[in-house]
């Protein structure tokens, strides 16, 4: 188990606070629709903080009105994927942003083992730092429980 | 009559030519002294150029100095004049390096002083150097004698102009892509004490710090390499802890390693070592001075560094309403210069800013195109022609406790630094931390939701910390402090002068 004060990885916008309900999740997709973000889903079972790209669970969503296809398509990717990492991602495209402004994880494994620190001691004290996260050790499809 | 001569005061041996520019080439270069208005430094018709940079000044003359002549002298003296008549301008297309003050009007609510607008053309710049420009528009003038006290209070830069300058070696959105970090303000915290401890016990808070919840850590403005602590040491430790903070966390987490020191060579070397180690950014303090800043601004660009600039310094400059610079100005410098964080007040906090004027200095850090905003004592439009813009950071005497009305002024981007605010917290650093990002991400979470936090986030704070008991003792412990002063530097305009107050 992780052993920061939320014993979770803390990635994106709500990790301290318990869990999004549906309805509270409604409300944050409703005030990026508000401000013309796309919404989009994402989902991946390696969690390393440099991990880019998680997978893309169907394209962004570019000409919603409403959270409830997003809810919809959330719930597909959570049948689909129960024991991975989803995160739901807001893109705004106004000019001088066209980037990411909004993201949070909406659904984690039953367990989450972390990250291990592997430090490579160089010339003088100076120290090579690599982050490895204990579920790479698996191959890609055979992570979860 | 040269200026000053109308109170009587001792003035060079003075031709009588009237008041207004002299056209005659044959009288206006006599040897002699003539006012700066004869001159030719003020023009009331003057329209101008797109390509001219104008700057704001507020001008308090001496007793019996026409405010006209003030303001002339003024152009005169941040662009081509001397006090006498020289012929060698004919050497020259001198009305060109002329700057020309077109515009005086009295300060609103303030007998005794003017605002002066003064147009410069471009050749008098060099591109890409703000150590030229400021070398004219706040050099010599800023001693003249005959002015009691002068202000630069805003400035147009124009697009020729802003189009020479890289700006910041990252800009806020792609510090954001490199971090992962999205949709809220960024957390900090600048370690305490900021003088003694040792390398070994520096790392101490910076680890727990990230590990409660903050995404950065920082160095104060004055640690450098003093004797407690040498610069390797701190750098050595502060990585170590920021790695194991970021696997404890699966986050992206930075502390940014001021890397100030006596000579450029010493501060690449710094910069190196911190590249060398993994640490995503380093710092530097204003008082570098303009050439260090874009020197280091172009190393960050070439090493992928993000660049923390600590505005140590300017409020010897900044604060006095009625001499010196804006920061306003300071920022878009710096824009320019190329920062990609800057420290651009509180509000709220224990150090000087009015709110609305702080505001201001945030939209010219953050704005791709920034609208003249009289009430945030913005007096100009200025396109930003796509520069990266600057995140601003917030630091200084703020707590959880104030968090709605943080996000309220300041939205989304922007670093809060809590740093007596988190490594205070009765429960220990981590706890504090804690607290901070709890209450920032269920504000963030409550104003998303449509909740109105300026008028309900004391009661979202006291939601939140019923499921978090490390915000409850912060609550309990500072929920009560405030820093009301009457700010010394807010703005003045007509409309409305009232609501500057």
């Amino acid at each position: 188990m992780m052993t920061n004060p939320v014993h979770r990885i803390t990635q994106g916008q709500f990790s301290f606070l318990p869990e999004l309900t549906d309805a509270e999740i409604s409300l944050q997709i409703d005030y990026g629709l508000a401000r013309g973000y796309a919404w989009s889903i994402e989902y991946t079972d390696d969690p390393h903080p440099r991990n880019t790209y998680w997978e893309m669970f169907g394209m962004p969503m570019f000409e919603l009105e409403d959270a409830a296809g997003v809810l919809l398509e959330l719930q597909s990717c959570r049948r689909t994927f129960p024991q991975h990492y989803i995160r739901l991602v807001a893109f705004d495209a106004t000019r001088g942003v066209e980037s990411v402004v909004m993201s949070f994880i909406v659904n984690r494994p039953s367990r989450e083992p972390g990250f291990g620190l592997i430090r490579q001691e160089g010339q003088g004290r100076n120290i090579r730092y690599t982050l490895h996260g204990y579920v790479t050790d698996r191959p890609e499809g055979e992570r979860g429980e | 009559m040269a200026i000053g001569a109308e109170a009587g005061n001792e003035a060079p041996q003075a031709r009588n030519d009237g008041p207004t520019a002299i056209t005659d080439a044959k009288r206006r270069y006599r040897a002699g002294v003539i006012k700066y208005r004869q001159m030719g430094y003020w023009d009331p018709d003057y329209v101008p150029k797109p390509t001219d940079t104008i700057c704001l000044f507020r001008i308090t003359p001496q007793d019996g100095v026409d405010p006209i002549e003030a303001a002339a002298a003024v152009a005169g003296e941040s662009s081509t004049a001397t006090w006498t008549v020289v012929w060698t301008d004919r050497l020259t297309a001198c009305d060109s390096y002329r700057a020309k003050a077109f515009k005086v009007e009295p300060v609103p609510n303030n007998p005794g002083q003017v605002f002066a607008w003064i147009a410069y053309d471009i050749i008098l710049f060099e591109q890409g150097s703000i150590a030229n420009m400021t070398a004219s528009l706040i050099g010599n003038v800023f001693g003249f004698k005959p002015l009691k006290a002068l202000r630069l209070e805003d400035i147009r830069i124009p697009v020729a102009y802003v189009k020479t300058f890289d700006g910041p070696p990252t800009g806020l959105i792609v510090e954001r892509e490199r971090l992962d970090k999205f949709g809220r303000p960024l957390l900090g915290a600048t370690t305490k004490p900021k003088l003694g401890l040792s390398g070994r016990n520096y790392g101490r808070v910076i680890y727990e710090g990230l590990k409660g919840g903050l995404d950065f850590m920082k160095d104060d403005e004055n640690i450098n390499s003093q004797p407690f602590m040498h610069w390797r040491d701190r750098f050595l430790y502060v990585m170590d802890a920021v790695n194991k903070a970021s696997a404890a966390t699966g986050e992206v987490k930075g502390s940014f390693l001021n890397v100030t020191a006596g000579t450029m060579e010493d501060m690449y070397e710094r910069a190196e070592f911190a590249r060398e180690l993994g640490s995503v950014v380093v710092m530097i303090d204003l008082v570098v001075g303009w050439t260090a800043i874009q020197s280091m601004s172009r190393w960050a660009r070439r090493n992928d560094m993000i660049l923390h600039m600590h505005r140590a310094g300017h409020g010897t400059y900044t604060r006095q309403k009625a001499h010196g610079i804006s920061f306003r100005v300071i920022a878009k410098w710096l824009r320019l210069a190329g920062v990609d964080h800057l420290h651009a007040g509180t509000a709220v906090g224990k150090l000087e800013g009015d709110p609305l004027t702080v505001q201001g200095y945030y939209n010219v850090c953050r704005d791709s195109f920034t609208r003249q905003d009289l009430p945030r004592g913005i007096f100009f439009d200025q396109d930003w022609c796509d520069l990266r813009k600057v995140m601003p950071v917030a630091s200084g005497g703020i707590h959880a406790g104030q968090m709605h009305q943080l996000l309220d002024l300041f939205g989304d981007d922007v670093v809060l630094q809590f740093g007596g605010g988190t490594i205070g917290h009765p429960a220990g650093i981590q706890a504090g931390a804690v607290a901070n990002r709890v209450a920032l991400e269920a504000m963030v979470k409550a104003r998303n939701e449509g909740r109105n936090i300026r008028a309900e986030g004391e009661e979202i704070l006291r939601q939140a910390a019923r499921f978090c008991r490390p915000l409850h003792q912060a609550l309990d412990t500072w929920g009560d402090i405030t820093f009301n002063y009457t700010p010394t530097d807010t703005s003045d305009f007509t409309p409305t002068a009232a609501v500057a107050h």
